[in-house]
């Protein structure tokens, strides 16, 4: 179970950083999605894996409990992870719809501030 | 007063001109006195204290850890210093007050010069060498403000930046040696460090303290070659360049020097660089001085002349020296001050400060004359004033100083300097007021009122009566300063004016006359000066600034070359190289946990993953085919939670899953459907290593760390312990959310909300920028559905309205005690309302919605911070939480928890924001007319055309449901 849960962890690494690393918004959107099950994932992990022991207490008998201060960081991280997303996406349809061009990467002339002007 | 109070008063008072100046400038230049004079009363509480030999101490530990206190300490020089500061400083607001003009803003004026002026006493009063440090540097940040207080003159923006350059710098420079001294002495505070002078001086850091050190006070106190940035902040007001330039600031380097002297003075690296850099300013600055016509630039090079001379006692290193650098620090500030003060008013009377311009103004001015006259005399040395006296001191100590195993270099130089210093003084006097009257002037010349010549004619009273009577007058506190100086006892020694017939009065008298010879030539030797090739600094500085522009400009272009999946690609290699460092640097120990089994299911779920991710990487050309195997990926993720014991997860996963399909295909809708090729072969194959490196690096770290077991023993024995008991609560995740780490869950939904309104800012701009018109236009660039609004889908999310809210209302209050709780009921509920735009649409939608999302996250924060504002009252820290028991008879005893209501501000937060993040964008889509037809609404208008003219049965139904 553990090679299973670590492998789909490199897996999802791997293909959210080859996607984070294309030249356009959407697949890099994407890229950043699977990174976030990735590190999520990752996360919970730490707390090592446990079958049929959820924190949750039980009043009648003595159960194992799985390690709940990871799955509490992870809950939170899913749903700021859903924020991140959205303000992404957004910035990236409105780069797009301002410029009618979906590259991330600056433009040559874009990355060298204005010449200053003397003693503006 | 307690000394806290009369280093914060300055700061406080601040505030108060730039307010007051609106009831007009005479409150507004009375505030800023008062606060002047109050702090100025509460130092001279102190003086019998201080004048006895007494130190007055108060002690706070900031940031202990740090080593960095608010301790303050007075003793006579500080003592001195504050008092300088803090007199001079009232003098100046009087004089300001009558010398800016209407137009300036005198409102800012003060309350930068007061900001100034605190920074000051901070830094002669701190006991901390830290704390030093930050008042040090706060100095250089206000005194660029008040050079640069003209605005509109290029010549104040560059004076400013030149002089916030040099000493900034040097500041930087000083921070380096003072953390040296500390960690020397192993503690920052003033008080301990000057108790250690064999410890700093025999540790081989010394000279690099020392080199460090003196860049800072060098640099602060204009000495050569750092002294070209004086000049040319003279492009301050007048009341500046008085104040700064003359009294205080630039002698908080000499001010540094002295108060650092027990500890670092009195090696043979002291004497020479300190003795040497003193003498050479001396000389330099007098000699130029001497040809400079504009009134303002020639007293800067005298006051870095003077300021050479003083650092030149403090480097001789020996106590008589010191008493003698203390008095000239009097007397040049009291001279000095009145002397700028005089040619402000000379400037502000005739309306030029070119000497080449004026003469002859005594009979027009001659309360101004007379001003300039004492105060120029006392500079140039001459009896009874009070800078004969220093300087005849000075000239003694040159005689008993061997440079370099020569006896005659010192006092040779010493001379030249005196005699050009009496040369330029007489040369202010003599140009300016004496000579021929002119036909004209650029205004009719006339002396001010008393606003504008009071304040010089105190500080000329001092100028005389400390020269007649400099033994009772300044003795005592020359005193105390010196003594708090070479921290020791003093040697006897007297001011007075005679003292005999000494070689140091021959060379005053040598002094005097070569002064009143080298006036009589000026004319010939300017044109010789005139002549001779000299270095510009300001095109030097320029020079150096502009290469380190481009060398900067350089290397952050090609570093940061706007090539983002660039960044993404080296900070990915930096971090897995890093990684791979620390695993080959560190030990691993051997694996303690049995793996688990792994049946059948969570092995196809996992192929499921892998075909799908790689999918995904495969197939991501295909925008709307990748969406959908991400989702595949998502629910397998949320069933993995669920498999793994953390119901919770899943429950979050999936619903966020839902929303964040939603929100990527609403994007899309305004996207490029395929992504095109951009990238080489090459650089595929480039990122594909990467991202394969990557990738086995997280796995295998993960790997490797589920089959050990924890290094240290984890907190969450304590939670699943005290969920219940504590918490009230069995969920022990819920519990961790809302109790244990209730601050953190707090901050989270302020996020949340945060990015919400960020997403609903952007819409908001880009929505009203020429975008809206192309969006107004835009034809989509797929086939449109036939049916906008599918009856079956308008109808099941209707009846599963009602049903969503109350699953969405048990998945909250369960969630205390089973999987659940605020963050997933505000996902599970915004989904309920997403149902109802997707089905039938955003129009009819938002015109049944009776609540905003701002306000919806606003409530939520509120809520929450409420609910932890509660503990307050009953004496518990921010967000305790309580619960108890309630029975209500009909229904089964349950419990309630204060938790409970922390978590219904979560819900009302998440909800928000996820709506308003969606709203934002669907805003995008909105079009005029798209919404003719209401879903299931009946429209009359469908079958039979309108009939023309106005009629009650014509109406159209807007938004009315049958």
């Amino acid at each position: 179970m553990e090679a299973l849960l670590a492998s789909a962890v490199g897996v999802l690494t791997a293909a959210g950083i080859f996607l984070i690393l294309r030249r356009r918004t959407f697949p890099v959107i994407l890229g950043l999605s699977l990174l976030t099950y990735a590190v999520n994932a990752f996360l919970f992990a730490t707390g090592r894996l446990a079958l049929n022991a959820p924190p949750v207490l039980n009043k009648y008998e003595e159960v194992a409990y799985t390690d709940p201060l990871p799955q509490a960081l992870v809950l939170t991280a899913i749903v700021i992870s859903f924020g991140m997303t959205a303000v992404i996406v957004m910035i990236a349809l409105g780069a797009y719809l301002s410029s009618k061009d979906d590259r991330i990467d600056m433009k040559a002339h874009d990355s060298v501030d204005a010449a200053p002007g003397e003693d503006a | 007063m307690s000394l806290f109070l009369i280093a914060a008063l300055p700061f406080l008072g601040a505030i108060f001109p730039a307010l007051l100046i609106r009831a007009g400038r005479n409150a507004s230049a009375s505030a800023a006195g008062l606060t002047s004079f109050l702090a100025f009363t509460g130092l001279m509480i102190h003086a019998p204290t201080i004048l006895s030999g007494g130190v007055v101490t108060a002690r706070f530990d900031w940031l202990p850890g740090l080593g960095l206190n608010a301790n303050f300490m007075l003793d006579g020089l500080g003592f001195l210093f504050a008092t300088l500061i803090l007199g001079i400083g009232m003098l100046i607001i009087l004089y300001a007050r009558f010398y800016l003009s209407r137009h300036d803003p005198m409102g800012q004026f003060y309350t930068y010069l007061l900001l100034f002026q605190g920074a000051m006493v901070g830094v002669v009063l701190s006991d901390n060498i830290l704390l030093l440090l930050v008042f040090w540097e706060l100095t250089s940040l206000s005194s660029f403000l008040l050079i640069g207080y003209w605005k509109h003159l290029p010549a104040g923006r560059q004076g400013a930046r030149m002089a916030l350059a040099v000493t900034g710098s040097g500041g930087l420079a000083m921070i380096a040696g003072m953390l040296i001294l500390g960690h020397i002495v192993g503690s920052y505070d003033l008080s301990v460090i000057l108790q250690n002078k064999e410890a700093i001086q025999a540790s081989p850091w010394y000279l690099p303290a020392l080199l460090l050190i003196l860049l800072g006070c060098f640099t602060k106190s204009a000495q050569f070659p750092f002294h070209f940035w004086l000049p040319h902040a003279m492009a301050a007001p007048t009341p500046v360049s008085a104040y700064l330039h003359s009294a205080t600031m630039v002698k908080a380097g000499l001010f540094l020097m002295a108060r650092m002297w027990p500890v670092l003075a009195g090696t043979p690296e002291w004497f020479y660089i300190v003795a040497t850099t003193g003498l050479v300013t001396m000389v330099v600055g007098a000699v130029i001085a001497l040809f400079k016509d504009d009134l303002k630039a020639l007293l800067a090079f005298s006051t870095v002349s003077q300021l050479g001379l003083i650092t030149m006692l403090l480097g001789f290193g020996t106590k008589i020296a010191a008493v003698a650098a203390v008095f000239h620090i009097v007397n040049h500030a009291t001279f000095k001050a009145a002397l700028f003060m005089s040619a402000g008013i000379v400037d502000h009377e005739t309306g030029t400060r070119d000497i080449k311009l004026l003469g002859g103004l005594r009979r027009m001015m001659p309360i101004t004359f007379g001003i300039a006259l004492i105060a120029g005399l006392s500079m140039a040395g001459i009896p009874p004033l009070n800078g004969f006296i220093s300087k005849e001191m000075m000239l003694e100590e040159t005689i008993h100083t061997v440079w370099l195993d020569s006896q005659l270099v010192v006092p040779a130089l010493a001379i030249i300097g005196a005699l050009f210093s009496a040369a330029y003084s007489f040369r202010y006097i003599a140009h300016t007021f004496l000579g021929p009257e002119r036909e004209s002037y650029p205004h009719a010349p006339h002396d001010p009122g008393p606003g504008l010549w009071l304040s010089p004619a105190i500080l000329v009273f001092l100028v005389v009566i400390i020269g007649l009577n400099s033994a009772t007058v300044a003795g005592p506190i020359v005193k105390a300063a010196a003594g708090a100086v070479v921290g020791g006892e003093l040697p006897e020694f007297k001011l007075k004016l005679w003292h005999g017939f000494t070689p140091a009065l021959y060379m005053s008298i040598v002094a005097v006359l070569g002064g009143l010879l080298l006036l009589a030539l000026h004319g010939h030797l300017e044109r010789v000066w005139n002549n001779l090739p000299r270095p510009e600094a300001k095109a030097i500085f320029d020079a150096v600034i502009e290469a380190l522009t481009r060398l900067s400009r350089t290397i952050t272009d090609g570093l940061h070359n706007g090539v983002i999946s660039r960044y993404a690609a080296i900070m990915v290699a930096f971090t897995v190289g890093i990684g791979y460092y620390a695993y080959a640097t560190g030990t691993t120990g051997l694996p303690t946990r049995v793996p688990l089994e792994a049946p059948i299911i969570p092995i196809i779920g996992w192929i499921c993953l892998v075909v799908a991710t790689l999918a995904i990487m495969w197939f991501h050309r295909n925008r709307l085919l990748s969406l959908v195997l991400i989702g595949v990926v998502g629910l397998i993720v949320s069933m993995a939670f669920n498999y793994l014991s953390a119901p919770d997860l899943a429950l979050t996963q999936i619903s966020v899953e839902v929303v964040t399909m939603i929100l990527l295909l609403l994007s899309l809708n305004f996207m490029p459907t395929e992504t095109p090729v951009d990238s080489t072969k090459a650089r595929k194959l480039r990122d594909a290593a990467i991202s394969i490196v990557a990738g086995l690096g997280a796995g295998g770290l993960i790997y490797a760390l589920m089959l050990r077991d924890f290094a240290f023993p984890t907190i969450s024995g304590y939670h699943l312990a005290n969920s219940y008991k504590g918490g009230g609560g069995t969920n022990v995740v819920n519990v961790i959310l809302v109790d244990f780490r209730g601050f953190d869950t707090f901050g989270e939904i302020i996020v949340l909300g945060i990015a919400a309104l960020v997403i609903f800012a952007l819409a908001e701009s880009v929505l009203s920028s020429n975008v809206r018109a192309y969006l107004l236009n835009r034809k989509p660039h797929w086939p449109q559905s036939g049916d906008a609004h599918p009856l079956m889908m308008v109808v099941v999310t209707r009846v599963m309205m009602p049903i969503a809210l109350m699953v969405g209302a048990y998945i909250f209050f369960r969630g205390h005690n089973q999987p659940g709780g605020g963050f997933i009921a505000g996902l599970v509920v915004a989904i309920a309302f997403l149902m109802q735009y997707m089905a039938s649409g955003y129009t009819w939608t938002i015109e049944r919605q009776r609540f905003y999302y701002h306000a919806t996250i606003g409530w939520g924060v509120l809520i929450a911070a409420a609910t932890g504002l509660g503990a307050w009252f009953n004496d518990m820290p921010f967000l305790t939480s309580d619960f108890g028991y309630l029975h209500w008879p009909p229904l089964e005893e349950f419990e309630w928890a204060t938790a409970m209501l922390f978590d219904t501000g979560v819900f009302l937060a998440v909800l928000g924001a996820v709506l308003l993040a969606l709203d934002s964008l669907s805003r995008f889509a909105w079009q005029p007319g798209i919404q003719q037809e209401y879903p299931m609404d009946i429209n009359p208008q469908r079958d039979a055309p309108p009939v023309p003219g106005p009629g009650p049965d014509t109406v159209i139904p807007v938004g009315k449901e049958t």
